[in-house]
């Protein structure tokens, strides 16, 4: 569990809470998965706040999950606060191993470091795993797929389509 | 000084607010499902930029206006962008060309922002970089794709090049208000972006086999809210919900 809270501010007795908040968009990996919970802290009894941090500028996911937080809170018997962080900006760095592994077996590639990525997107080098046949023989279909943070991929072994996390760094 | 600081930020956001518009115009009239998608998943991101950069001029302005008052509510000639983002969606050799043009002063532009010693501009510089990095790529890739592929691309991103190329020299030019802004740490200095900008977009379109148009000839106006017919257009259909049902909301 460690690893989910790494380079953010969190109490431990929120982490349960937070815990069960899915992303909307990808719901196998919850909010502390995908990094983008900056801080959490319990303020006096009953009373939190949290520091949220987009993925996206544009991220039509983030006012969900604001209201998803504030769920699982009330549910909690906790009144929170929630705040959007703009610095530091979010990176693909900070989805936990656990994250990656969950997405991978969603069927979204996780994301590969910054020089793989552009040669995987700029340079149709053929890197990126498929999620379903484990394949490398892969494609790039568009370099922005379902959403903005995802590139959409073609296997051309299984010729199964998927996802492919951006890296943002 | 709040004044010159609201309008340097408006100058900044109405790039990303009116070209985000011209984009998302495609939804639905893409080329193909996955340019569609690509283009309104580029016009997201700059609406999401341009949510905090109206966020911060609102608090900056201190009249209590939300994001949308702003985004919505003022006239064409109160609107800062810069001519080329305006340009209508002629063809995709068009909406490509602009967007590319566009993507390399944006992303200059930002590496700069990001020295800011305004803190709030230097977060949305840091945040917004990374996106626009990914539609930097994406664009020069289609104008090299389009340019260097069959004889009819290649025309009409060479017509688009020759066509739009008169909106460039406007993203140097800098109002008053500008070089307060730059004077004291807030702006950027885009007068220096401007060799590095035309090398770069050259490089790109000689790649593409496209010819760098000589013409010294340019077009202004926009940063001082004198804009082409285009605007008032898009701002009719932009706002229309707004003049039709005033105060409504989502």
């Amino acid at each position: 569990m460690d690893e989910l809270i790494e380079h953010a501010e969190i109490d431990g007795e929120l982490i349960p809470i937070l815990d069960e908040v899915a992303d909307p968009e990808i719901p196998v990996l919850t909010v502390l998965d995908m990094g983008v919970i900056r801080y959490a802290k319990i303020i006096k009894t009953r009373e939190a706040i949290v520091k949220l941090t987009p993925t996206y500028s544009g991220c039509p996911a983030m006012d969900v999950i604001a209201d998803d937080i504030t769920d699982a809170f009330t549910k909690a018997g906790f009144k929170v606060s929630i705040e959007l962080l703009l610095a530091p900006a979010w990176s693909t760095d900070w989805i936990s191993e656990r994250g990656r592994n969950a997405m991978e077996a969603y069927g979204i590639a996780a994301p590969l470091n910054p020089i793989a990525d552009k040669a995987a997107l700029l340079d149709g080098e053929k890197i990126v795993k498929c999620t379903l046949c484990g394949s490398i023989n892969t494609k790039l279909v568009s370099q922005f797929g379902s959403t903005a943070c995802k590139a959409l991929f073609k296997c051309e072994d299984c010729l199964e389509p998927f996802d492919y996390f951006k890296c943002l760094k | 000084m709040n004044n010159i600081l609201y309008k340097y930020i408006l100058g900044i956001a109405d790039n990303c607010l009116i070209l985000g518009q011209r984009l998302g115009e495609l939804c639905g009239h893409g080329p193909s499902l996955e340019t569609d998608i690509a283009c309104t998943n580029i016009s997201l991101d700059l609406f999401g930029q341009v949510r905090s950069y109206y966020q911060y001029a609102s608090q900056i302005q201190g009249e209590g206006k939300s994001e949308d008052d702003i985004a919505m509510l003022r006239p064409e000639r109160e609107y800062l962008n810069v001519l080329l983002v305006e340009q209508p969606n002629t063809d995709f050799a068009y909406v490509m060309t602009r967007q590319f043009l566009f993507d390399m002063y944006h992303y200059l532009f930002l590496q700069k922002l990001q020295e800011s010693n305004d803190n709030t501009l230097e977060a949305i510089a840091k945040k917004s970089i990374k996106e626009v990095s990914y539609h930097l790529r994406f664009s020069s890739d289609w104008i090299k794709r389009l340019g260097d592929g069959t004889q009819e691309s290649h025309d009409r991103i060479q017509l688009a090049v020759n066509d739009l190329w008169v909106y460039t020299d406007e993203l140097f030019h800098q109002t008053e208000d500008d070089k307060v802004m730059v004077s004291n740490g807030v702006g950027v200095d885009t007068s220096v972006l401007k060799d590095n900008y035309y090398n770069s977009v050259s490089e790109v379109l000689i790649s593409a086999t496209i010819e760098v148009p000589e013409s010294k000839y340019f077009q202004k106006g926009g940063k001082l809210g004198i804009h082409t017919e285009h605007l008032g257009f898009l701002l009719s259909d932009m706002q229309y919900m707004q003049r039709a049902y005033p105060n409504m909301s989502w």
